[in-house]
């Protein structure tokens, strides 16, 4: 139950600092990557204010052998750089650079639906759904099991 | 851009760490959205490990829609762009963030803030990737930029 509670108010408090560092609106976010347009640099305000606090807080954070309500963390276990990791990034760079949403800022899109909402997070889950099932049939597996297996991100 | 907004730009950027702090500290998950978004959809088939990512994605939508209320300031659609570019983007985001195993927040955020070399490595891929991208869809090619 207070796990629920941590998801829910954990989730407010990164929608809500999306919005205000305005990771939602996609014509800003492409004018921080569009470096020869007319470059807006705010974003990089938003990635240095949000690692400075990871980078200091975890530090402390993973001196306690568990966290507070779990009895181990969920980092991946992997450790060394492979060609999935930089070919789906390289894809996932492609698809921010043209929309200007990754996938925070498409959730968020619920909180102000548009047309852009209609095109981009379905085909969001659709493209997600895609990679777990070519996962899936080269293993041999079913998704579930598949995505079972995993751990966090990173 | 002026001063106001390179300071709410800092001040969301705290709260998105802070977010993904408290997450880290409580529950030991990482706060990657594209993760949660996958387990969200296709497993954990347990309330345990379901429910708590479904509530940080409904807490997601209420947290921007309380940014929209209390400053008005909600994004509308942006006519000009191409719908079929969007939905190119959007398998583009969704393939490729569930084969490298994270986003702008599993990667950059909470990735770069425990210093894993995968993520820093995710994260200079992607971030290089998008500036070519967008640099070569408006510049080359003329879209999605706000002349069409």
């Amino acid at each position: 139950m207070a796990k629920y509670l941590v998801g829910l108010l954990t989730g407010l408090l990164f929608g809500f600092g999306l919005a205000l560092a305005g990771m939602t609106q996609p014509e800003k976010v492409l004018g921080f990557l569009d470096v020869a347009g007319q470059w807006d640099p705010s974003l990089l305000f938003v990635l240095g204010g949000a690692v400075g606090v990871t980078a200091i807080s975890f530090r402390f954070i993973l001196r306690r052998k568990t966290p507070v309500l779990d009895s181990r963390y969920y980092f991946s276990e992997k450790l060394h750089v492979d060609p999935a990791l930089i070919a789906g990034a390289a894809l996932f760079g492609i698809g921010w650079g043209i929309g200007g949403y990754c996938p925070g800022p498409a959730v968020a899109l619920l909180a102000a639906p548009g047309w852009e909402l209609w095109a981009f997070l379905p085909a969001m889950l659709l493209g997600i759904f895609l990679q777990k099932l070519w996962v899936a049939v080269l293993d041999k597996k079913t998704i579930v099991a598949e995505v079972n297996e995993q751990n966090d991100c990173s | 851009m002026d001063s106001s907004s390179i300071i709410q730009a800092l001040i969301g950027g705290v709260l998105i760490g802070t977010a993904a702090a408290l997450l880290l500290w409580l529950t030991g998950h990482v706060a990657g959205i594209s993760g949660i978004i996958g387990r969200v959809l296709f497993a954990a088939k347990k309330p345990d490990e379901f429910v708590w990512r479904l509530l940080f994605l409904i807490g997601l939508v209420i947290g921007a829609k309380l940014y929209y209320l209390g400053y008005g300031a909600a994004p509308t659609g942006r006519e000009y762009f191409p719908a079929w570019l969007l939905i190119v983007s959007g398998l583009l985001v969704g393939f490729g963030s569930s084969l490298g195993k994270g986003c702008t927040s599993g990667h950059g955020v909470c990735g770069l803030g425990r210093l894993s070399l995968r993520s820093l490595v995710a994260t200079l891929v992607f971030l290089s990737v998008a500036i070519l991208t967008t640099t070569i869809v408006r510049h080359v090619f003329g879209l999605g930029g706000v002349n069409g």
